[in-house]
């Protein structure tokens, strides 16, 4: 019975995978986002702001859990890192948004290669337990520095000018952070298909044979690390400027299991899967809200179900 | 081929876990443009020398050159920069990838697009693209196998698997190959196909070969050269009817308890 469900999901799934559909589908979807503010309302359009930086983070993560097979348990890490490069310099020195976005950035690589390049010669085990350390150490150390505003973090970031816009509502944020999923998803299209993309998998499925085809299993493993940091940074970095005020809390190891989630339960290394997953670990809480104390349950369930029947994820990357 | 330069060359190479030696002052070279073939006992320490000489292993001691470069102490990936590529025992296929994506591989080392030219679509990045994927075809296409190139790897037949691990292992564009019992598992037919196809290799490639088989009647037939290893140390060297007829050799097969058969 589950399985005759399960292959009819899949036939479905396959149904969407050509692709010309694809393409189809990826122009509706954009349509949809596109016009969603207008008709849903100024709640909805918050709620789908944050929906989009979890696209964006999850993609980011993505790379590291699946494409390169590391488990990273502290990702909300670099999310913290480039959000508070983007507070401190911005509120408490006062530079241009702009700015500090390269330096959020250029942080994000200093973080991901002083974290990586130690551990990641290791067997990737001892990367979820450095991960899980190096999350708490940044949540810490934001909470006992003076610069990050200790416990109660930085508030009244000045939101961004672009060009003489001043980006300040909720609308326009939104627009900001569909246009920041959209980049995220073309490099993770690029980065997939390319010879680095194919080096991750290889090392994934048999690191032995990838060295003996010449990759540098270690460098490969970093770059995956880097790459993901930066796509966490960056979402960090306009966090910080749409909510206008951040602390601690926002990056909790919670937050870590939170995108991990979104990336395990639509199936890992899948674009697509990866972005319903995102969507589904931000608004399955908001629908289920009618359910008062019960919603984490059923969310909990659900989950536990989705792993049940379809271990791969909801839309696995090709075979099972 | 000169024997004074020669293009692989171990020297006093020794090896040992916790205590156990494997490989017991080891000197050994390949010619270039040779076959030459690795034989011995089981557990005579055959796929041991290999991973020493591929950087999977390091010997306590010893020198391991490929035209005079050190590879000792080198990781894995440097010895395959280095112009030396090998197949696995048990067939090693990138799983859920197809037969395309699997040779692709090897040209990994060969290639240098990074992450910035991949996310801009760098034209650069876009031939080095074609390119690879060419190379691979070319690859296959040489083992025979390009109508496959498309299908799951794993989901091949034995045989084909094997040749795809070879021509993974050729689009690293290696100087010296290195086969470890690629006879292993083939039926009569394919075994034939093989030594064609070790031949073609060394012939048209100009790639030297290094086999570990089991197969005596193919080794005495494809080899040039031949290595005999015992409990770790070389107790023979040379053409195969000198190695045939070395007393030690006989023992060394003899004194073997399920009795594989040199003659």
């Amino acid at each position: 019975m589950a399985q005759t469900r399960s292959n009819l999901f899949n036939n479905l799934i396959a149904q969407f995978d050509t692709p010309w559909k694809r393409c189809a589908a990826f122009a509706v979807i954009l349509a949809l986002l596109l016009v969603a503010p207008i008709s849903l309302g100024p709640y909805a359009t918050v709620i789908l702001t944050n929906a989009l930086l979890y696209v964006v983070l999850a993609l980011g993560l993505n790379v590291v859990v699946g494409y390169a097979g590391l488990l990273d348990l502290g990702y909300a890490a670099f999310f913290a890192v480039g959000a508070y490069t983007v507070g401190i310099l911005t509120h408490t020195f006062g530079f241009n948004f702009w700015l500090t976005l390269p330096v959020a950035v250029g942080a994000a690589v200093v973080a991901g290669v002083v974290i990586g390049t130690p551990t990641l010669r290791l067997r990737s085990d001892y990367l979820a337990i450095v991960t899980l350390g190096f999350g708490e150490i940044v949540r810490f150390t934001a909470r006992n520095l003076d610069i990050t505003g200790g416990a109660s973090g930085i508030s009244g970031i000045q939101q961004p000018w672009l060009f003489g816009w001043h980006i300040n509502t909720p609308f326009e944020f939104y627009y900001v952070f569909v246009v920041l999923a959209v980049i995220a998803v073309i490099v993770s299209v690029r980065l997939q298909h390319s010879r680095l993309g194919r080096a991750w998998l290889y090392v994934r499925h048999d690191e032995d044979a990838a060295e003996a085809m010449g990759i540098d299993t270690v460098r490969v493993k970093l770059a995956a690390y880097v790459i993901g940091a930066i796509f966490g940074s960056i979402g960090g970095a306009f966090f910080a400027v749409n909510l206008g005020a951040i602390s601690p809390e926002s990056f909790s190891f919670q937050q870590s299991v939170l995108i991990l989630m979104a990336v395990i339960l639509g199936g890992m290394g899948k674009i697509p899967g990866v972005i319903l997953g995102a969507f589904i670990v931000v608004l399955a809480p908001e629908l289920l809200r009618d359910m008062g104390e019960f919603r984490l349950l059923l969310f909990a369930v659900g989950l536990l179900l989705v792993m049940l029947f379809r271990p791969s994820g909801i839309w696995p990357a090709r075979g099972k | 081929m000169s024997m004074s330069n020669p293009l692989l060359a171990l020297r006093g190479v020794n090896l040992s876990f916790a205590g156990n030696t494997v490989l017991d002052n080891v000197d050994f070279s390949v010619g270039r443009g040779v076959i030459a073939s690795l034989i011995g006992p089981n557990g005579a320490g055959k796929t041991s020398l290999f991973n020493c000489i591929t950087g999977f292993y390091k010997p306590q001691s010893g020198s391991i050159k490929v035209d005079d470069q050190e590879l000792l102490g080198l990781k894995p990936h440097r010895v395959t920069q280095a112009g030396i590529a090998r197949t696995f025992q048990n067939v090693r296929l990138f799983q859920q990838m197809t037969v395309l994506e699997n040779v692709m591989s090897g040209s990994h080392c060969r290639s240098k697009a990074g992450a910035i030219a991949a996310i801009l679509g760098l034209p650069s990045q876009r031939r080095e693209e074609a390119d690879i994927r060419a190379h691979a075809i070319e690859c296959l296409a040489f083992v025979g196998i390009a109508d496959e190139m498309d299908r799951d790897a794993t989901n091949l037949a034995y045989g084909h698997q094997r040749r795809v691990e070879i021509a993974r292992a050729l689009a690293t564009r290696p100087k010296l190959l290195l086969l470890d019992e690629p006879a292993a598992g083939l039926n009569a037919g394919e075994k034939a196909d093989l030594l064609t196809l070790i031949g073609r290799i060394r012939d048209e490639l100009g790639i030297s070969v290094l086999l570990i088989e089991h197969d005596t009647g193919m080794v005495m037939k494809i080899s040039e050269r031949i290595t005999v290893l015992d409990h770790g140390v070389v107790i023979a060297e040379g053409a195969p009817k000198e190695v045939q007829a070395n007393p030690k050799v006989i023992e060394a097969y003899l004194g073997q308890e399920d009795g594989e058969d040199l003659l």
